[in-house]
């Protein structure tokens, strides 16, 4: 997947006359993952958008309600708190762990060969969601966690982490950066490796500083990486769910009552599978439009790297 | 119950994946039997509680031996995947044929038609539904007054306490039998929680220089705001004020507006900024049942589905012992009642097969299998005495449960409508009330936006 947006390398017409003799065995090869796709995506997200335009429990026939779902949501508190505290979320997560990731990865691009080092940084990423949640949660529990016991220690307040609206969602955000630190370093890490080593020689050589070098070459050359990292991460945050469901489960009053959260809620607990559905096509929509617009803004496809 | 519930699904989880064993290999003893036998149908059972599997298991091979005819494969599936399991099996048309249900579930399937209702094999079979213990037989009745489910089990509510922490404190489980409540000062329930709350330098909550921003152990804890039920956390007050959610079961018009329950979650909250109980960010963690072991709390009210898990954590600095809930203005001491029962699906291939064997699973016979293994209290008032005996036998008095059930001191869960929409209405606004965000107040609004469900 990370090829795709990295590789805009231009291809000529190929002829026509091989084109049609290839047609048949094209076709046999890409059946399978044709019908995988067709069969997990295309036709679920068909079928999504019509069940967004109808009034469906699951356990009777959908009845077509036209754009009644889209009309309440939009008068809907709930789904706008969700949508306040969704973006609270992806800035702070965001924010937060492109910025880290991004050190990281240069320091270990510049300062280690140590497979060791690198693979440390990895291993977050290598334990189950749901546990890092668990054990987090049980971390920064008020009474008995060990982090507020550490608080306590040093003479300062209590916190309630998972318990008071004004930090929830904030911790909810660092411990998904926790987790997901290693693996979005990697992949930056992974772009820095492909920038030449000769264009750092030259700097060395020009007697540019570190600071100087990570400003005018890392930066401008990673910017390929870089968008499609953000492209990837932003959407993959705007689907915060896991965390949210193994600790707060959308509380303290809502704070960390998420889209996606509110999207299982409705469908899976109030079996308002139509109204969810509307909720889902508008999540897609949001997430399509900021896909695109990162694209664009940050030429995801052109390389500076012209040589 | 949230956070518990998670924890016993992880471990429903890994227990299920052995039960799976276990039962592949009981499904081969039982296809060698059949070679001699005829015609066998298999009865497929669905249940969530990992604790009950071996004495339902038991049933079920009972059950087998005396209908020959009949084999039982039970599945057992943690409480969050089962509803998913249930709800999808019935859109896909391969669902058990029978399986345990649950109140706050039922309805929906039932107003959809996907249950089967039980009264013409209930008349056929002459059934005697008077065995089972007051109030649950209407649990499983439609609004139209169709019985859908033969009671299995119930649970009331009581207070855990640490009776290490008690004595120490001059009080005897006498005491903590017997205490009262009012909404207006709390009465001695509120004295008795004042008195056990200690701050970490060892003041007590009702002593002079008392710390209520250092608390080392809280007197009552909080399980979350109760939202819309309230079934460990407040019903029990409520009731003895003759209050409940709505008049009558499947009603139409919640009483959440109602100054009686203003006035018993003010006197709720009141003890949080008292300090006598967490606060609503400070409860949130881990369980409240492993707060108490731990000695942050020295009291819970909670319900009899935990009595296992609370006794069975008892060290050197951890008593458990249980008590009744405080006598109301009322002179009662109250508890929710519930129950589970199980539902035949609607579309199984062999309804009367189904039946069988829900019939036997509301018998006296295999609840008294259930009392046995003493992890729940059986519907069958019979086999409940035997469920007292056998957790007496384990060294716990569970009097404080059962006593609500033989002295008619009950509010059933609410069974209404647009339940789920009514948790999310009444979640929020109770989680704000509990964490000081909003007052009493809001609760008018809130009850008419529930009751705008039902216009």
């Amino acid at each position: 997947m990370a090829t795709m947006p990295l590789t805009g390398t231009p291809r000529r017409k190929a002829k026509v006359s091989r084109k049609r003799g290839q047609l048949v065995p094209a076709l046999l090869f890409l059946l399978p993952a044709l019908l995988g796709f067709i069969a997990f995506f295309a036709w679920p997200a068909v079928r999504g958008i019509y069940l967004s335009f109808t009034d469906y429990n699951l356990l009777s026939d959908p009845e077509w309600v036209g754009l009644e779902n889209y009309q309440s949501i939009g008068s809907d508190p709930v789904f706008w708190r969700s949508m306040v505290v969704t973006l609270q979320y992806v800035l702070i997560n965001i924010v937060v762990q492109t910025i880290a990731a991004l050190g990281l990865a240069v320091l270990l691009h510049r300062f280690t060969k140590s497979m060791v080092i690198r693979g440390v940084v990895m291993l977050p990423y290598l334990i189950a969601n749901v546990i890092v949640a668990l054990v987090w949660y049980w971390l920064a529990d008020y009474n008995l966690g060990l982090i507020n016991s550490a608080l306590d220690a040093i003479g300062l307040d209590r916190i309630g982490f998972f318990g008071d609206q004004q930090y929830a969602m904030t911790t909810i955000a660092l411990v998904n950066v926790w987790r997901h630190l290693g693996y979005t370093t990697l992949l930056i890490f992974a772009g820095l490796q492909a920038i030449p080593g000769d264009v750092y020689e030259a700097a060395a050589v020009d007697g540019a500083g570190e600071w100087r070098v990570f400003r005018s070459i890392t930066m401008p050359l990673l910017r390929p990486v870089l968008a499609f990292v953000l492209v990837v991460t932003v959407v993959g945050s705007f689907q915060i769910f896991d965390t949210i469901a193994v600790t707060t489960q959308g509380g303290p009053v809502d704070a960390t009552n998420a889209i996606t959260y509110y999207i299982y809620d409705r469908a899976f607990t109030r079996f308002d599978f139509g109204y969810a559905s509307a909720l889902s096509v508008i999540l897609m929509i949001i997430l399509a439009v900021i896909a695109l617009v990162q694209m664009r803004v940050l030429r995801a496809n052109q390389s500076d790297l012209e040589r | 119950m949230k956070k518990s519930i998670i924890l016993s699904t992880t471990l429903a989880l890994a227990v299920g994946a052995l039960a799976g064993c276990s039962s592949g290999g009981s499904d081969d003893g039982s296809s060698s039997g059949t070679d001699g036998g005829g015609d066998v149908t298999t009865i497929s059972y669905g249940l969530w509680d990992s604790n009950q599997l071996p004495a339902y298991q038991q049933c079920a091979d009972d059950f087998a031996a005396a209908n020959p005819q009949y084999v039982v494969d039970i599945e057992q599936i943690g409480w969050d995947d089962y509803w998913s399991k249930i709800t999808t099996g019935f859109v896909s048309g391969e669902n058990y044929d029978v399986f345990t249900s649950h109140v706050a579930y039922y309805p929906e399937f039932q107003k959809n038609g996907q249950v089967l209702a039980l009264d013409e094999y209930i008349e056929r079979d002459g059934l005697d539904m008077s065995i089972y213990q007051d109030g649950l037989v209407e649990l499983w009745q439609s609004p139209e007054g169709e019985q859908y489910g033969l009671p299995k089990d119930f649970d009331t509510i009581s207070l855990f306490y640490n009776e290490q922490m008690t004595e120490a404190a001059g009080y005897t489980a006498e005491d903590v039998q017997n205490l009262t409540w009012n909404p207006e000062d709390g009465g001695t329930y509120e004295e008795f929680i004042a008195h056990m709350t200690i701050d970490t330098n060892g003041v007590r909550g009702d002593e002079d220089g008392f710390d209520k921003t250092s608390v080392e152990t809280y007197g009552l804890w909080m399980e979350g705001s109760g939202g819309a039920d309230g079934q460990t956390q407040w019903t029990f007050l409520t009731a003895s004020l003759g209050w409940a959610q709505t008049d009558e079961a499947w009603g139409t018009t919640y009483n959440y507006d109602d100054p009686a329950f203003a006035d018993t979650i003010d006197w709720w909250y009141s003890l949080v900024e008292k300090g006598y109980m967490p606060t609503f960010a400070a409860q949130e963690g881990i369980s409240w049942a492993d707060q108490l072991i731990a000695g942050k709390a020295a009291m819970v009210p909670n319900g009899s589905w935990m009595t296992g898990y609370v006794f069975g954590a008892a060290s050197d600095t951890f008593t458990p012992a249980v008590a009744a809930t405080p006598v109301g203005p009322d002179g009662a001491s109250w508890s929710m009642l519930n129950g589970l029962a199980d539902n035949i699906v609607a579309g199984t291939d062999n309804p009367d097969a189904a039946w069988e064997w829900v019939k036997y699973l509301g018998s006296a016979e295999c609840q008294d299998v259930v009392a046995e293994s003493a992890v729940v209290f059986p519907a069958v008032k019979t086999s409940t005495e035997k469920a007292i005996a056998a957790f007496e036998a384990k060294g716990v008095d569970v009097n404080a449960f059962t006593g609500h059930v033989e002295d008619g001191t009950t509010v059933l869960y609410p069974i209404t409508d647009f339940k789920s929409d009514v948790n999310a209405i009444m979640t929020p606004v109770m989680e704000a009330i509990m964490s000081g965000a909003a007052g009493t107040d809001t609760l008018v609004d809130a009850n008419a936006s529930v009751n705008a469900l039902f216009e």
